[in-house]
């Protein structure tokens, strides 16, 4: 009699040591920006390669959705084009900390016939020009920049996105950083009382706008424009060079901004100063609590955040995205080091 | 056995009653929800978010008025459009059309209805918006002048989203129009016939006599193209301006809400959208209200009219 009953005890410890290890798989739940979607998704299934037992779901539902559901603790994680805001941070049960993973640059395309050139901006012109002050292609102003190109007199019509976008929200923070006058018109949000044009929705809505309307002026990701092999536009730095988007003058527009980075890494690279420099670029930022509730959760976490900035920057250059400086990451690493895992 | 038979009959009204209640239950918890949610933009607008033109999310400033305007526009030209083509084809269908032809033909008009919306959406935006640029470019300088076609004519705009949602609710006023048709009894047409009428004059008895029907089909087509979404928003500009231009880009309620709800981060900008969301509500019930009391009204007068025309029968 007692042997069974110790028969079936240990059989029962077995089963359920199995399952223990069968279940022990961690998910961890994150949402947030669609900018950095497709390489967040490369690195959790990289990171899913090395460590077959932490599978991180994200779903990119937008900023403002991934600053809410981390605010309302529905996901681990949150992910963000645009730093959030003091009373956003202020909403949070916890202190919620902000984490640079990549770069992007958001750059002007347009649609003039028979004009091949590419054409040079400045941050003044391309305000006054979504402001609705100049609205022919023949302006003095374009013309100034652009000598030796033949710009018709035909009507400008300016594309922006229609829907909420991290997008929007790091060109009219350009925008209002060079013109007073968007700052105080318009302002800096993601999504604004635009004082003229056609919304469309999302990269590819902007862009099919911009391709179809002779003398369309819009705005674009980086990577969009690159995969779909869309010509845009230069824009003059704070040095006065007229600069092409590209990984390296992205990358450099960190690495300026390196020297004087905040603790919390919560900084607009925008209009950047330096040589070389993009300056319509931007960080994108993985939101993470300090001191979360799931300590497992954290220290895993913590853990894929070591590998993503620094073996996982490799994944930038093939889709598109700027890899963080080096003296970026070396902060970084210092902060992640903060958060508390036990 | 009797007695079985009213149980199970007292169970089957419950069962189906309940449903019904259901769906009462149902549709007042989306208004409870709508207006619990929106309760800070209700208070801090007031009426005011019916009547103003302003949307500016940075600013916190919001009015509702160039969206009701873009959305009813929009969707009275998409039926001024679809109406009579509607029509034609639901006439031809069941009155005029070859017995082969009859099939293939229901079946393409309810294909139209299947395809997503997404589809007419890029289907819009690459074929549709450049032919209508096509068009406008080409309208003489004189008639530009009219507010009706002022502005630069971009192809974007109001007149590309009235064509395409009237492409979109074609199928539904035609297939229900086909359907109110077939039941017009065939002596209302015989007895047309009879009386010496042409065969327009016979279509045009039974049309007067399937009205209410007719009438009906059209306005599930009003309350088709007023929430149609997707295909809209990628064909109208989306540009919060109230115009009465044909050329200029506009923007719809159902539009607003799913182009910015997913990043409205802070709580009165998401109210606001909610409250977008309530205007339509009560809008789709106002207008659902009147086709119904005009429907009634009308079936009351035919009866009316019917009843001495009875008598008079009688009487001969």
């Amino acid at each position: 009699m007692k042997t069974t009953l110790k028969l079936t005890l240990s059989l029962a410890c077995a089963v359920t040591l199995v399952a223990g290890a069968a279940a022990q798989t961690m998910r961890i739940n994150g949402a947030g920006a669609t900018f950095p979607y497709p390489i967040y998704s490369k690195w959790f299934s990289e990171y899913n390669k090395i460590h077959s037992s932490v599978e991180i779901n994200y779903q990119s539902i937008g900023s403002g959705g991934g600053i809410q559901q981390v605010t309302k603790q529905t996901v681990f994680f949150g992910a963000s084009d645009g730093p959030m805001t003091p009373e956003q941070m202020q909403g949070a049960p916890g202190k919620i900390l902000h984490f640079p993973t990549v770069l992007g640059a958001v750059v002007p395309v347009y649609n003039i016939p028979n004009v091949s050139a590419e054409l040079h901006f400045s941050g003044p012109l391309l305000a006054d020009m979504f402001l609705g002050k100049i609205t022919k292609w023949n302006d003095p102003a374009i013309a100034r920049l652009n000598a030796g190109v033949s710009l018709p007199a035909s009507d400008i019509t300016v594309a922006h996105r229609a829907d909420g976008s991290g997008t929007t929200y790091i060109w009219v923070d350009y925008l209002s950083k060079v013109s007073p006058e968007w700052k105080s018109k318009v302002g800096v949000a993601t999504s604004v009382n635009w004082p003229t044009g056609v919304g469309g929705r999302g990269n590819e809505g902007v862009s099919a706008l911009v391709r179809q309307t002779p003398g369309a002026i819009g705005y674009v990701e980086l990577i969009y424009a690159l995969q779909n092999k869309i010509a845009y536009g230069s824009v003059q730095n704070t040095a006065g060079e007229f600069v092409k988007a590209s990984v390296s003058s992205v990358t450099a527009a960190a690495a300026e901004a390196a020297g004087k980075m905040p603790p919390d890494f919560r900084v607009s690279i925008t209009n950047a100063p330096g040589k070389g420099v993009y300056p319509i670029s931007s960080f994108t930022w993985l939101l993470l609590y300090e001191n979360a509730k799931d300590k497992a959760q954290a220290k895993t976490m913590v853990d894929f955040m070591n590998w993503a900035l620094t073996e996982g920057q490799k994944y930038c250059a093939d889709l598109g995205y700027a890899p963080l400086p080096e003296a970026v990451v070396k902060l970084e690493m210092a902060a992640l080091a903060k958060i508390k895992i036990s | 056995m009797p007695k079985s038979r009213s149980r199970s009959d007292f169970l089957f009204r419950i069962g189906t009653g309940t449903f019904g209640v259901l769906l009462v239950v149902l549709v007042c918890a989306i208004g409870v929800v709508l207006a619990r949610q929106s309760v800070l933009s209700v208070q801090k607008f007031g009426m005011n978010f019916w009547r103003t033109e302003i949307w500016d999310p940075v600013a916190g400033e919001f009015g509702a008025l160039p969206f009701i305007w873009g959305t009813l526009y929009s969707s009275v030209l998409a039926l001024l459009i679809a109406t009579p083509i509607a029509l034609g084809i639901a006439v031809f269908i069941s009155e005029l059309c070859p017995a082969v032809l009859r099939q293939p033909l229901v079946f393409i008009t309810e294909l139209l209805a299947a395809i997503p919306s997404i589809v007419y959406g890029l289907w819009g935006i690459f074929v549709l918006v450049p032919a209508v640029r096509a068009v406008e470019t080409s309208l003489p300088d004189a008639m530009r002048l009219l507010p009706l076609f002022s502005g630069p004519p971009l192809g974007l705009g109001m007149l590309s989203a009235a064509l395409i949602l009237a492409i979109m609710v074609i199928p539904f006023i035609s297939s229900i129009s086909r359907e109110v048709l077939k039941s017009v009894p065939a002596a209302q047409r015989e007895g047309a016939y009879a009386l010496g009428a042409t065969r327009f004059e016979a279509i045009r008895a039974a049309l007067f006599y399937a009205r209410t029907g007719i009438v009906g089909a059209v306005m599930l087509g009003f309350g088709r193209a007023l929430g149609e979404t997707m295909a809209v928003t990628m064909v109208i500009g989306n540009n919060p301006k109230v115009s009465v231009s044909l050329f200029a880009p506009q923007y719809t309620m159902a539009a607003v809400i799913a182009n910015e709800f997913a990043e409205a981060a802070d709580d009165l900008y998401l109210s606001a959208l909610v409250e977008i969301g309530l205007v339509l509500f009560i809008i789709t019930l106002i207008i659902n209200s009147l086709s119904r009391l005009l429907i009634w009204s009308m079936a009351r007068r035919a009866t009316a009219a019917q009843e001495p025309g009875v008598a008079a029968e009688g009487a001969s």
